[in-house]
């Protein structure tokens, strides 16, 4: 086995946790981001690599590995969790991994996410899975609550089996370039969680300009965050290419300043398996083949995997398949 | 194939061919060879050569080399359809280029899987770039011909067009050859390369199937003697696109012939990377530059230029992109850098990396296996190169560029400028005024701001310097195709003898003596011979003596003129001030004018109105001294694409023998009014009218240098200018033979020239003024800004 397999099989890999940095400004000041030029990478990133037959059939497998699957609703029950969790288990019909020729044991999604109150349900369903459930917390969407109830929940979250916490940032320390209190909010987030990974949710949505972006995913890492994730899935705008772009170089950036790997979680609007390749693709060409792993790399969604397991099924049988012939999330 | 559990463990991309079936089909079709197209039919292959697969050295296909008696065929062919094709309504060829800009698109695929067997660039750039491209050509050209009556009022098209294409762009380079041609109403002979013919042959099929009529659109193919034999053809036009050297060729070929032409030559285009770039955008850039389309791209960013501060991560960021270029199999769809043309040009590409690394440059280069058969060169920068190098100064053409560092604006501009060529330019800078500066300063007729081969049909393209002439794109690429319409039967400009440098005449005496010197750099300066030359008036009477310029005269004046270089930054209305008051300055000494005309020869009413028009003339170029702008052009969303018209520099203008004061003033005022310096020949035998001009242009508050005038023989002098290289441009009215040795001798820097094939111009009439003026005083410099907060 390869480094990326086997860390596919130990979603919480020991990789040396980021330990955040003091602040400091001069990382990102500077910061100069084109946006139609990141635009234009991100247009010609996927036109310019294309992934057939076994090939594609592998990096879709590995996109389930890196999927957080997700259910963030307001009619989440029990219920909805446990069918959520048997999916995680078994993403994929016995036929079609038969036909990949994998064991149901090397197929299962990196993660369930969940609403901190779903939590229980979620590593109930989960038991000897060893499929970790992330909870969001910290007021999630919007994040407008104080900060005490928002490390409040955080810890909530953890005391009933959250091994990983989706916090959102505070939009308006961002668009105020108040960026000792978006660092404090973080580190202190970071220090509610834990030995939980955190997960730092930017809502680039709401950053709108792609510096943004980059000063906000700079702040995030040097406070701790052991993930940057893109949106909430919430917001008008979620999951964009050139967003992704920006954030990858942004942790690039922090890899070569300070040494630590930081992973990537895009979150919200990806729908396809043409999504997940075409996320993978950024991945590899920008990071190389570590950041393909799901220690450092989730695909936050939720329909997605209901087309990546229809593509598979094609790709197995040569027949175009029907999404209700396969075991919903 | 491996299996599933394998792919995971390396989650490579693995192989993804386009499928070359359909292609491969049709050249099994024609393995018999392929013949020329000519009037809608393809003749039987003659004397055939092999065009290859640069990706595996395959035979592709068998061509024929065209023979002159071919390329005749070709052009008679060509001649016969020309005044059906031109007569034909504007919205019947609108329809014709709307039909071949649909069937590129319903072929799209086979054009190309082809190009790229043929050309070996990778499939995403002949999918995504150049087929899409092609169409938009014929897209944006149909709409030219729908609008050209209205467009360009009065215009003729310029007639049957002999047309030269590389192969770096086969398709891409005939759509925009043929495009503008076709939609101009001119017949065209194409001369696809030896080395990528297939994709023109392929096309001339899919205009047959379009249903171009015979005759409008013939391509023969064949190496450098058949282009020889076209240029020699009885075309109206010659458009060519590939080497400087070619071009020179050409240009001299063509001299004194009236063919017109346009040349898109070499480049060695400048990437300048300023330090608050966003340098991950700019590595980006060098890719689509210097990496695309392996490097054989006339318009490359070849010479990167970065910001001393930003040096080090740059090249770091560059080596490490590097990387991860993808090399191979042209019809891989995750291929990034396909295959040299042939191995002549990987010879080439080897030889002179070899010689500027013995020179002491470092090459860095992408580490990726090269496949064993075909043509491959890894992709790479250059560090260390001497400015002296021939890796500084020569086009490569191929996946390298030179990486030096700068410290200031003014030293990049400095290094930017520091080239024979003058194609392109791309600016990194997050900072919009330095951007628009380096932009401005530029020596480069497209230039690309955060952005790089950027293109699109509406937006001119086309080179300063030895990059040649002429655009291609827009409104100026149809003016390319155009002309105004002929004049009837003109009388021939007289020629003129070296004037006699002794004396010999009989003087009248008549008041205080007058010195009639030469004007340079806003001093009037005696003949550096020592000698003068008799004026004389009617019936041979000496009416004063006019300095004998020599070529050390023009040299000086040429020094003068560039020192004036302020002028060209000088705004319009500046400008149009100066020539305001040129104009009020010579009505307040209009009748000593007009005396001295008449004492030239002139009839008293002729004299006087030579004067009246001569003032107007003064106001209308002063009026469009700030009206002759530029255009924003419709290209692609989300881009600014603008042109701007720029004074060539400094400009050499030799004048007519008649309507001394007004030919010359015709010819003068254009140019300065948009910013060129010039060192004008005055009439040789009416010179006195020009030395009077003297005083008024100094109270007309003239800056120094920007007119400068040498009296003497106009063909010696004229000589000495066209072969001047740091003339930009020249303009020339005198006799056919003076027009062909200032055509031949203009090509030494390929300097654009103007000249009137000995034809007499009628200066008071509409043909001695217009806008036709100036846009031969400028040339377009097109500007690209990708905007996005």
């Amino acid at each position: 086995m390869n480094e990326a397999a086997a860390i596919a099989a130990h979603p919480l890999s020991n990789r040396p946790r980021n330990p955040g940095v003091p602040l400091a400004r001069d990382w990102f000041a500077a910061a100069a981001v084109n946006r139609p030029a990141a635009e234009h990478r991100a247009a010609t990133l996927t036109a310019r690599r294309s992934v057939k037959r076994e090939y594609q059939a592998a990096w879709l497998v590995n996109a389930i590995r890196c999927t957080d699957l997700t259910t963030l609703a307001g009619d989440d029950t029990e219920g909805r969790i446990a069918r959520l969790c048997a999916k995680a288990m078994r993403p994929l019909a016995p036929h079609i991994l038969a036909g990949l020729g994998l064991a149901p044991e090397e197929v299962r999604v990196a993660a369930v996410c969940v609403y901190p109150t779903m939590v229980r349900p979620a590593v109930r369903a989960l038991r000897g899975a060893g499929i970790p459930v992330a909870s969001v917390a910290t007021g999630f969407p919007a994040g407008l609550m104080p900060l005490p109830l928002r490390l409040a929940e955080i810890r909530y979250a953890v005391e009933e089996g959250a091994a990983e916490i989706d916090i959102v940032i505070t939009r308006a320390h961002v668009l105020s370039a108040d960026w000792s209190a978006l660092y404090d909010e973080v580190a202190a987030m970071r220090a509610a969680s834990g030995a939980a990974q955190l997960k730092a949710i930017l809502a680039t949505g709401e950053l709108r300009t792609l510096r943004n972006v980059y000063m906000a995913a700079m702040v995030a890492m040097q406070a701790g965050a052991d993930f940057v994730k893109t949106s909430t899935g919430k917001e008008g705008v979620n999951a964009t290419l050139p967003v992704s772009l920006v954030m990858v170089r942004a942790l690039r950036d922090y890899r070569e300043r300070t040494g630590f790997e930081i992973g990537f979680k895009p979150a919200g609007g990806m729908r396809t398996a043409r999504d997940a390749l075409a996320w993978q693709i950024l991945m590899k060409e920008e990071l190389g083949n570590r950041w393909l792993a799901p220690d450092l790399f989730r695909l936050g969604a939720s329909s997605m995997l209901g087309d990546i397991e229809r593509q598979l099924e094609h790709f197995v049988t040569g027949r175009y398949a029907a999404a209700h012939r396969h075991a919903p999330a | 194939m491996p299996s599933v559990r394998e792919a995971l463990a390396t989650l490579d991309y693995g192989p993804a061919p386009e499928a070359a079936d359909a292609v491969r089909a049709w050249l099994a079709d024609h393995a018999a060879g392929f013949g020329h197209f000519i009037a809608g039919r393809f003749t039987a292959p003659g004397e055939t050569f092999e065009t290859h697969a640069p990706a595996t050295g395959e035979v592709l296909a068998r061509v024929t080399q065209g023979t002159p008696g071919d390329v005749a065929a070709a052009v008679a062919a060509a001649r016969r359809a020309l005044p059906g094709w031109s007569g034909l309504a504007p919205h019947d060829r609108a329809r014709h280029l709307y039909a071949l800009a649909r069937h590129v698109q319903k072929r799209e695929r086979f054009l190309a899987v082809l190009e790229s067997l043929d050309n070996g660039k990778p499939i995403r750039e002949s999918r995504d770039i150049d087929v899409p491209l092609v169409a938009r050509h014929f897209y944006h050209h149909a709409g030219w011909a729908e609008v050209l009556a209205d467009a360009f009022p009065g215009m003729a098209p310029v007639g049957v067009c002999g047309q030269i294409i590389p192969w770096n762009f086969p398709l891409l380079m005939l759509a925009w050859k043929v495009a503008p041609a076709l939609a101009a109403g001119c017949t065209v002979v194409l001369k696809p390369a030896e080395y990528t013919p297939l994709t023109a042959l392929a096309f001339a099929m899919i205009a047959r199937e379009a249903g171009l009529p015979p005759g409008v659109l013939n391509i023969v193919t064949g190496d450098g003697a058949t282009g020889a034999a076209l240029v020699a053809a009885p075309v109206d036009k010659v458009a060519f696109t590939g080497s400087t050297e070619v071009g020179r060729a050409i240009r001299r070929a063509t001299a004194g012939s009236g063919k017109a032409l346009t040349l898109e030559l070499g480049g060695k285009s400048p990437f300048v990377v300023f330090e608050d770039a966003d340098l991950d955008a700019a590595v980006e850039g060098v890719v689509d530059a210097i990496w695309f389309n392996q490097g054989q791209v006339c318009c490359a960013g070849a010479r990167i230029l970065v910001q001393e501060g930003v040096a080090r991560p740059f090249a770091a960021r560059l080596t490490r992109r590097m990387q991860t270029l993808r090399l191979g199999d042209p019809l891989d769809k995750s291929t990034d850098v396909g295959a040299i043309v042939h191995p002549v040009q990987l010879a080439r590409i080897r030889g002179l990396v070899a010689e500027g690394v013995a020179q002491g440059a470092e090459l860095h280069q992408a580490s990726c296996p090269l496949p064993e058969r075909g043509s491959w060169f890894a992709p790479g920068f250059l560090t260390g190169v001497a400015p002296a190098s021939v890796l500084a100064t020569e086009e490569i053409f191929g996946p390298v560029a030179t990486l030096t560092p700068f410290r200031t604006p003014d030293e990049a501009v400095e290094l930017a400028n520091a080239t024979r060529y003058g194609l392109a330019a791309s600016i990194w800078s997050e900072n919009i005024s330095v951007a628009l500066d380096m932009a401005a300063r530029v020596k480069a007729g497209v230039v690309w701001i955060n952005a790089t081969n950027v293109f699109d049909a509406g937006a001119p393209f086309g080179g300063f310097r030895e990059s040649g002439f002429g655009r291609e794109g827009g409104r100026a690429g149809m003016l390319a195709y155009l002309r105004a319409p002929a004049p009837g039967r003109a009388a021939a400009e007289p020629a003129l003898p070296p004037p006699a440098a002794g004396p010999g005449l009989e003087g009248a005496g008549e008041g205080v003596d007058r010195t009639a010197k030469l004007y340079i750099g806003g001093k009037q300066a005696r003949p550096d011979s020592g000698h003068s030359y008799a004026i004389t008036g009617r019936g041979g009477r000496l009416l004063g003596l006019a300095g004998l310029g020599n070529r050390k005269d023009i040299r000086n004046a040429v020094e003068a003129a560039h020192k004036a270089e302020g002028w060209a930054g000088a705004s319009g209305h500046q400008r149009a001030q100066v020539l305001f008051y040129l104009a009020e300055n010579l009505a307040a000494r209009g009748p000593e004018f007009a005396a001295r005309l008449a004492a030239l020869g002139a009839p008293k009413a002729a004299a006087e109105a030579e004067v009246a028009a001569a003032i107007r003339r003064c106001f209308w170029y002063a009026a469009q001294a700030d009206k002759f702008d530029g255009a924003v052009h419709a290209t692609r969303s989300g881009h600014v694409t603008i042109t701007m018209p720029e004074p060539w520099g400094v400009m050499g203008i030799a004048c007519p023998a008649a309507a001394p004061l007004l030919g010359l003033l015709s010819l003068v005022l254009p140019a300065i009014a948009l910013g060129n310096r010039v060192v004008a020949i005055p009439s040789q035998t009416g010179a006195l009218a020009a030395t009077d001009l003297y005083q008024v242009l100094d109270t007309s508050d003239m800056p120094a240098g920007v007119v400068n005038i040498v009296t003497g023989h106009r063909e010696e002098l004229a000589e000495t200018l066209a072969r001047h290289d740091d003339v930009a441009a020249m303009w020339y009215f005198g006799t056919a033979d003076g027009s062909a040795m200032v055509e031949r001798e203009a090509a030494g820097n390929l300097k654009a020239t103007w000249v009137n094939h000995g034809r007499r111009i009628d200066w008071t009439g509409a043909a001695g003024q217009g806008r036709r003026f100036l846009e031969a005083a400028s040339q377009p410099k097109t500007i690209w800004a990708p905007y996005g907060a």
